[in-house]
Order: structure tokens, then sequence, then C-alpha cells
């Protein structure tokens, strides 16, 4: 990391553990404002591992997270006020992108603006619609998620993850439902949302788009970071 | 060898057979109680009353084994004619319509009608004309139902049915209900349980028990009526209603008249007059043909029918309020609360509701007096707010982790994810399930009546049993149960295609 530049994310010594059986551990790497990371590996090394834990989805056994200045560390799940300051700063695509089904892509995405941000509706609709624009799903408004194809879910996911403006986007195998075309489509958007000032960190088992897309790419294998390129 | 072996199965076969036929069959219904028939107190499989002594009586004439066979009091008569059993013993009141429809032996017994009040109002409430909007009990398809239905239209009193003799009474001591009317054996035994009842001496009518035999069956009756009557001589009758305490000066008068006369039909049916004006019985009692009496009884079934509808609605709104808390409670409780809920749930699922309804209404009453209504509501709400909560806590298991963890990350609280992403969710996958239950609810209803609550199912047994035939009545009804079940299913229907559109 070049001195000078924010870190956005700072993971030092991670270690995750499930059913006392560490997942990862002494993972460390960090992450710059504006910079794309790739975390790349087989299926079952850990990538996802790693997101859930910056995503505060799951409880970290040892080492920290910082995000953006607040501090995440070992200890049970964390719970109300921290969780939802630390969902502030952090959104997450995932890889089936789990939208929310009974809802149209454009709620999918003001939902959180009305009642998390508690920006008035028109407001947070017309955000909406816009973001759903710039990523090319525009007339896809009105669709409920089962009507989406695959790139178009991202899309929609990936709208109602930045809605909020957090600092940090997490990605979960971006490029599993999406054929070639799509996939430099969706690495140019990435390249955008970046150079707009957001951080992004990308688990991928895709070499290639990590190297075409990412400023860095970690290895990870059986939980450990290998090599950094 | 073989054929010896069919001809010994053949003979066996045969002296079954014999042995079906030297028995008399008779029905009776032991919760009607003592003195009438009653289950042994030592030996519970054994019945005795005087009803069972004379079934006994009349079996030892026809050279015949009695055996006992138990039918609900209210289903006697439809028994009777399908030939369950040869005779219905069981204080069956002699009517005109029970004339008409099946063979009646001649009575063995003659009682009145009596009313009971609580003592504090024995100068108050002499008459029926006396208890003008005021709640008087009786048994169902009664004559003494009969003889409230009447007095409703003539004197404004406010009948309640229940579908035993003990829970008048104790209601009536309660103030539930103001007055109880009831033939003087049950009369008797009500004052003598609760001191605090008062039976008025003035009779308001008088009737006879009878046997019940299958229309066609009339030989068979003439034979009994037969073996009645030589009891009645030699003083058999006597001796087993002085036996269970029931002989009074009313019998002899009876018998003597029985004797002189040796038709089949030598004393009028159970009147519904008062015993000093016999006259008017024929008036009130002509019995109507069934299509008359279908267009006579359809306001009541109709408004039995809204009691129904009414009664189904509000337990449903209850069950899925509680059923909502319950399933949310078992899912983000803290461990005891899951504890308790999950013990609710099992024990409610585990006992039959009609038990519950008993508790509510009758084994609280002690503690607090929920009136019939509301106990019935909340009978019916609590229950099937037991299986509705297990709905609702599958269905919102059922909404995939996925979901929950992307609304956690854009920072909802776990009350808004439950508001905004889970329930609605949950509720598109128990909107079958739960228009299953309302269907069943409504039906489940029938079960209320048991505390006094008329509603349909009620309304039509009683119609059944005064008109003495279930046909009509059970078309009605269920024509109606359909009417309200079948848009429900419809509206169901229309709310699951509209979100598979939207």
């Amino acid at each position: 990391m070049a001195a000078g530049v924010t870190a956005v994310l700072e993971v030092t010594s991670l270690e995750v553990r499930r059913s006392g059986r560490p997942i990862v551990a002494g993972i460390s790497f960090s992450a710059s404002r504006g910079e794309i990371v790739a975390l790349m590996g087989a299926s079952g090394a850990g990538k996802t591992t790693i997101l859930r834990a910056i995503a505060g989805l799951d409880p970290i056994g040892a080492g920290t997270i910082v995000l953006d200045g607040m501090t995440l560390k070992p200890g049970s799940i964390h719970r109300g006020h921290t969780l939802r300051e630390l969902h502030r700063r952090v959104g997450i695509v995932f890889q089936f992108h789990h939208l929310f089904a009974h809802m149209t892509a454009h709620k999918n995405v003001w939902l959180a603006l009305v009642h998390v941000m508690h920006r008035p509706l028109a407001d947070a609709e017309a955000r909406a619609h816009e973001l759903l624009v710039s990523l090319g799903v525009g007339d896809r408004s009105a669709a409920l998620p089962h009507e989406l194809s695959g790139g178009e879910a991202q899309r929609v996911a990936i709208a109602r993850a930045i809605a909020v403006e957090p600092p940090l986007l997490l990605m979960d195998e971006p490029t599993a439902s999406l054929d070639p075309a799509r996939r430099q489509e969706l690495a140019a958007t990435l390249r955008q949302l970046a150079a707009q000032g957001r951080t992004i960190v990308i688990a991928t088992h895709d070499a290639e788009f990590a190297r075409a897309t990412a400023h860095r790419v970690l290895s990870i294998d059986e939980g450990r970071i290998r090599t950094v390129s | 060898m073989r054929v010896a072996a069919v001809v010994s199965l053949a003979l066996a076969w045969g002296s079954v057979a014999r042995a079906q036929s030297q028995e008399l069959r008779w029905g009776g219904d032991a919760e009607g109680g003592a003195p009438f028939v009653e289950a042994n107190p030592g030996d519970p499989t054994r019945v005795e009353g005087f009803d069972v002594d004379v079934a006994t009586l009349l079996a030892t004439g026809l050279g015949r084994v009695p055996r006992f066979i138990q039918t609900g009091f209210t289903t006697l008569d439809a028994a009777t004619a399908r030939g369950d059993f040869e005779i219905g013993l069981s204080g069956i009141e002699d009517t005109p319509t029970r004339r008409s429809r099946l063979a009646v032996t001649i009575p063995y017994y003659e009682f009145r009608e009596i009313l009971t009040v609580r003592n504090a109002d024995r100068d108050r409430f002499r008459s029926l004309a006396d208890l003008r909007g005021r709640r008087v009990a009786t048994l169902g398809a009664t004559l003494a139902y009969d003889l409230l239905v009447d007095a409703q239209a003539r004197d404004g009193i406010i009948p309640v049915t229940y579908e035993d003799d003990v829970h008048p009474y104790s209601d009536l001591a309660l103030g539930r209900v103001d007055a109880v009317v009831l033939d003087f054996i049950l009369a008797r035994r009500g004052a003598l349980r609760d001191t605090s009842l008062f039976n008025q001496p003035q009779p308001l009518a008088v009737g006879h028990y009878v046997g019940v035999l299958a229309p066609t069956q009339t030989a068979l009756r003439d034979r009994m009526n037969e073996i009645l009557r030589s009891a009645m001589r030699d003083g058999r009758l006597e001796a087993i209603f002085r036996r269970w305490n029931v002989w009074n000066e009313d019998q002899p008068r009876l018998y003597a008249r029985l004797l002189a006369d040796s038709t089949s039909t030598p004393v009028e049916p159970s009147s519904l007059a008062s015993a000093n004006e016999q006259g008017d019985a024929a008036r009130t009692f002509s019995g109507p043909r069934t299509w008359e009496a279908a267009w006579r009884y359809l306001p009541a079934l109709l408004n039995a029918a809204l009691i129904t509808v009414v009664l189904s609605c509000l337990s449903m709104s209850l069950a899925v309020g509680v059923g909502m808390l319950i399933a949310s409670g078992r899912i983000y409780g803290h461990s005891s609360l899951r504890a308790a809920l999950t013990i609710y749930v099992e024990v409610i699922r585990g006992t039959p509701l009609l038990l519950q309804l008993f508790v509510l209404y009758f084994g609280l009453a002690p503690f607090i007096q929920l009136p019939a209504f509301l106990a019935a509501l909340l009978g019916l709400g609590l229950n099937y707010a037991a299986y509705e909560s297990e709905i609702y806590r599958g269905a919102l298991e059922a909404v995939p982790q996925g979901q929950l963890d992307a609304a956690r990350t854009l920072g909802f609280t776990q009350r808004q994810i439950l508001v905004l992403v889970r329930a609605p969710q949950a509720f598109r996958l128990a909107l079958a399930p739960m228009t299953n239950d309302f269907v069943a609810l409504l039906k489940d209803t029938s079960l209320v009546s048991v505390i006094t609550v008329v509603e349909l199912t009620k309304q039509t047994s009683i119609f059944a049993a005064n008109i003495g035939s279930w046909v009509v009545p059970g078309a009605m009804c269920a024509a109606l149960y359909l009417a309200l079940s079948l848009p429900l299913a419809r509206i169901a229907r229309r709310i699951e295609r509209g979100w598979r559109r939207a």
C-alpha cells in the first residue's frame, strides 16, 4: 500500500472458525480508496468466509478488521447499533444475489434508502431509478427478481448494495452467472465504480477476470494467502 | 375331513346367528345419567337405571337377552329408524312427531315439566311469563325445549340449550341463566345437588316416556305393549320405579288409563300446554309437513349461519394474531419463552378442542364466568392459534437465509427485516394452509354447541329432531356451509393469482 493513500479496509491476521475448526487463518491485506482487490482461489478456499467476516455476517475467531475507522474484534456476533454502523460502511453482492423475492427490482433498491437512511420516498425512488439506469437495467425496474436474467439480477443487486453509499463494496463470485461478453461489461462497470472512489473487494475463482479487473490479486489456498500479484 | 370342517363351521355360524336373534338390542344414552341410564360406578362397562330395568323386563318377556347399544340422545330416533337396535329407551318423550315417524310403545312413566329457579327468585319467577327477556335453560331436542320455543314467541324468554342435564343447574346457580325447565326427575336431582335452587310446584306441562321402534316393527311393538301392561298389572313396573325412587301417585293413574284401553295409543302424546289446559295441545303441535317445516325453520337456520360466520371470522382473526405472536416468539424469543410457547402449542394440539371448550366454559366457571359466545371465541381462537403458529413458523423459516443476510448487510434492524422482508414472503407461503384451516375452523364451530352456543349444526339437529328426519335439514345445512366455505377458497385463489402476476 502506497504511503499517504487512505486504507478503507485493513485486515490483520484474520482467523474464522466454524465448529471450532479454522476455515481461514492469518489473513492480512488492505484496500485503499478507489482500489479493486481480488481474492482468488478455487471454491472452498475460504474466499466467501473472508467476505462474510468483513460484512459482519459471521463472527471472527482472531485478528482484527478495521473498516473506515471502525474496528471489528473477535467475539460473538455483532448486534444492534454496532452492526448498523458497520453496514453503513460495507455493501455486499452475493453470488446468488439474494434479491427480495416479493419486491420489484426498483423497490429492492429504494427500500434501504427509505427505512435505513430515512430518505423521503420520492427522493429514494428517484435515486434508485438513477442507479438502475446507470447500471443499464433502467428498463427492468418493474420486474420481479424471478423475471430477471442472472446478469440483470446482479446489476440490481449492485444497485441495491451501493444505494446506501458504503465506502466498501464486496462481491462474491460475480462472474458465476455471466457469459464472456457480460464479464467484460461487468469489469468495465466495476472499474467505473472504483473510479468514483469506491473500494471493491472481489472473491472469484476466475483468474482471467481477476487479472483484467483488479488492481491487486491475492491468491488464497486452504484458508491462507499464498501469492500477491 | 374338509367337509366336516365346513359343516362344523356352518354350525358354529348358525349358533352365533341364533344367539344374535335371541338378543334384544336396545339403544340409550349413558350420558343421560341416573336414574335413566348410567354407567355403573363400580364397573363402567355395565349400565344401570330404570330404563335398563325396563329393557331387561321387555327382553325377559320376549325370551331374549338385553344388550345395550350406546347412542347419543339427540340421534336416538334416527338410529332407531335405521335399525341399529330393536328399541330405544332413554327417557324418550312421547311426541306427535315420534308417533308419526316411528312405532311407539305405550307410555311406561308420566312426568311433569318443572320450572327451577334460584331460591332468591322463588317469588319473582313463578312461571315462564315472569321471565321475559331472561335466559332459560333446557336440554335440546326435548319437550321442554319446544315449551321454551313456544314461550319465546309468547313471553319473550331466551331459550338456552345444553347437551347434558347437569350444567343447566350449575349455570343457574352461577347466574348464567335465570331458570331451568326440565322434567321432574332431573329437576329434583338438580335441586338436591344444589340447595340454592328451588323447584316451582306448579308443573308447566305433562309428558310420558315411551320406547321407540322402527316404523315397520309394529308386531314387536304390540308384543312389548302386552309385556308392559302385564308388568303394570302385577307391580313389576312399580317395583322398578320404587327401586329408583321415582315412583309417585301419577303413575297408578296412568297405568289405570292404559289398562282400561287396549289400543296401541290409549293416551294423547306429551302435551305442550300446561297441565290444566290440555285442550290446546293439538293446536300447538300439529305435525307439520317437512317442506312447510323447512320454510318455518329457514330464518332460524340463517340466523345460526350468521352466528357461525361471525364466530369463525372473529376466532380466525384471534388465531392469526396470536399465532403470529407465538411464531415470532418461537423464532426470535429467549430460550425460556421458546420453551413455554412450545409447551403451549403441544398441549393445545395434543388435546381435543371439545375438552378445551368444556374446561374454558364449565371448568373455569367457579373462578371466571365467561359468556358462552366469548368462551367459544377464545376456545376456537386459542386452539387454532397453535396450528396457525406452526404454519407461520414453517413459513418464516422457509424464507431463504440469503435474503435475511442481504437485509442485515443493508443495515435493517431485526424488526424491519421481519416486517419488510420475512413476514410478507412467509404470508404468501402460509396462505394456502391458512385457507385450509379457516374452512376447517368454519366446520369446527359446530363443537361450540356443547357450551350452549346455537350455531348452524346445532340449529339443524334441533330442526331434524323436531321434524323427525335428517334429509331436508341436513341438505339445507350442507348448502349453507358450502355457501360459506366456497367463496373463501375463491378469494384465497384470487389473492394468490394476484401475487403471481404482480
